[in-house]
């Protein structure tokens, strides 16, 4: 996992929750590219995006091993109108993420801080182990924003947030009441993304008030 | 061409499916599943499928008579605008010439329609003349819901939006009006050999 800062020349601005594509060169042409959402907040001087190395991958592991300060990338950007938030949105937001799915909500929430924006914020947010949480610091230190942690694979000792998928029961406690209008987005691998955002419609939850965006183990 | 970047060699594809992998995707073996909200649940004693809007008399069957439609089986390359192909694909459903047999209209353009509000918008040409479907099966089985089942479009000369999940029924129009993506930043066609991808693209 690594976070990368870019000074963009004429970047035109984004709103959070956008993505942009990299695309790589090679010295005799070949090219690849892949689509990486975008961790900072449009408030900030700095592109941030967080990339998670894949093995198996062809562009993460030259962005999280091989790119230095200093290097050149070429990004296209921002792109999609529509698993995006503003901050001068009212309604109580809920934001679900399973591992690097939390990139675009972070995006949001630095948004939220950076814009002073009023809604109401939750995150539940699902990691592997303790060791897999990203952004662990920042988020303790964000105010108004009730951040909720799960891990599905390790319970450490002293832990007191929830250890196990995300079920019934957990969104019960977490989510916002249907009757309050909230608006949820919800970002992770497919399988994680399927039993969240059904989960939700089950406890009454209009589908159009779920926008969910969804990582293929593709890789990338 | 951009600038070269130091020190990238990447990962060269095999000369056999590079040519037909079009410019700017990778080749994938998995099947990734992408849509802007939750799996609808669909009732198939009420599920219908409609051609209306620029027609004469409106075509509607159930799930009963649309299975009972002749059908082709299809194999097909496809390429998600997320910059995954897919090759060989096997799918099996309802040519839309088939569906548009004895239909006169003045439509160019169409509407898709799903589930869900989605809503995708293609010309006419791009889904008659065999290069469209309304599929049901994927690989001998029944499509799951996640990759748009019970049926979905199957258009796979363009990226892979146009072939919208949980699709209802085709809209037939005098002008063209951009769907759900093509209102957010994708391209109003998407074909993926001239990588139209996003707007200005």
């Amino acid at each position: 996992m690594a976070s990368l800062y870019f000074d963009v020349p004429d970047w035109q601005g984004h709103l959070a929750g956008q993505h942009v594509d990299v695309r790589l060169t090679a010295d005799d042409g070949y090219q690849a590219e892949r689509s990486y959402s975008i961790a900072s907040a449009p408030e900030e001087r700095r592109l941030a995006l967080t990339v998670e190395r894949l093995d198996d991958g062809e562009v993460s592991p030259y962005l999280v091993g091989e790119l230095r300060a200093g290097d050149k990338l070429e990004l296209r950007g921002p792109i999609g109108g529509y698993f995006v938030w503003r901050a001068s949105e009212q309604q109580p937001l809920l934001l679900i993420g399973g591992g690097s799915g939390v990139v675009p909500l972070m995006a949001m929430l630095r948004h939220r801080a950076l814009a002073k924006g009023s809604a109401p914020a939750r995150l539940l947010y699902s990691s592997r182990t303790f060791a897999d949480i990203i952004y662990r610091e920042e988020l303790e230190g964000l105010s108004g924003v009730g951040v909720f942690h799960t891990l599905t694979r390790e319970k450490p000792a002293g832990w007191s947030g929830y250890t196990r998928r995300v079920d019934a029961e957990m969104l019960g406690e977490v989510a916002w009441p249907v009757a309050e209008g909230p608006v949820v987005f919800i970002c992770g691998p497919t399988p994680f993304v399927e039993a969240a955002a059904s989960l939700l419609v089950g406890m009454g939850y209009p589908a159009p008030s779920i926008k969910t965006e969804r990582f293929g183990a593709t890789g990338g | 061409m951009g600038f070269i970047s130091r020190g990238f060699k990447g990962r060269r594809r095999d000369a056999t499916s590079s040519s037909r992998v079009p410019p700017g995707q990778y080749v994938v073996t998995d099947y990734p599943v992408l849509s802007a909200g939750p799996t609808p649940r669909v009732n198939l004693e009420q599920w219908t499928f409609s051609i209306e809007g620029e027609i004469d008399e409106p075509k509607r069957w159930t799930w009963k008579d649309f299975l009972a439609l002749p059908s082709e089986t299809v194999t097909k390359d496809i390429h998600c605008v997320t910059k995954w192909s897919k090759l060989d694909t096997t799918w099996k459903g309802v040519s839309v010439d088939t569906l548009l047999e004895g239909v006169d209209t003045a439509a160019e353009f169409t509407t898709v329609f799903s589930d869900g509000g989605y809503t995708t918008n293609l010309a006419l040409d791009d889904i008659t003349g065999g290069k469209a479907w309304v599929v049901y099966e994927f690989d001998g089985q029944p499509l799951h819901p996640e990759h748009g089942g019970p049926v979905r479009m199957f258009v796979p000369h363009l990226y892979f939006w146009k072939s919208a999940k949980w699709v209802r029924g085709i809209r037939l129009q005098k002008e063209e009006h951009p769907g759900f993506w093509e209102s957010n930043g994708y391209h109003i066609r998407g074909d993926p050999w001239q990588e139209q991808r996003y707007w200005g693209d």
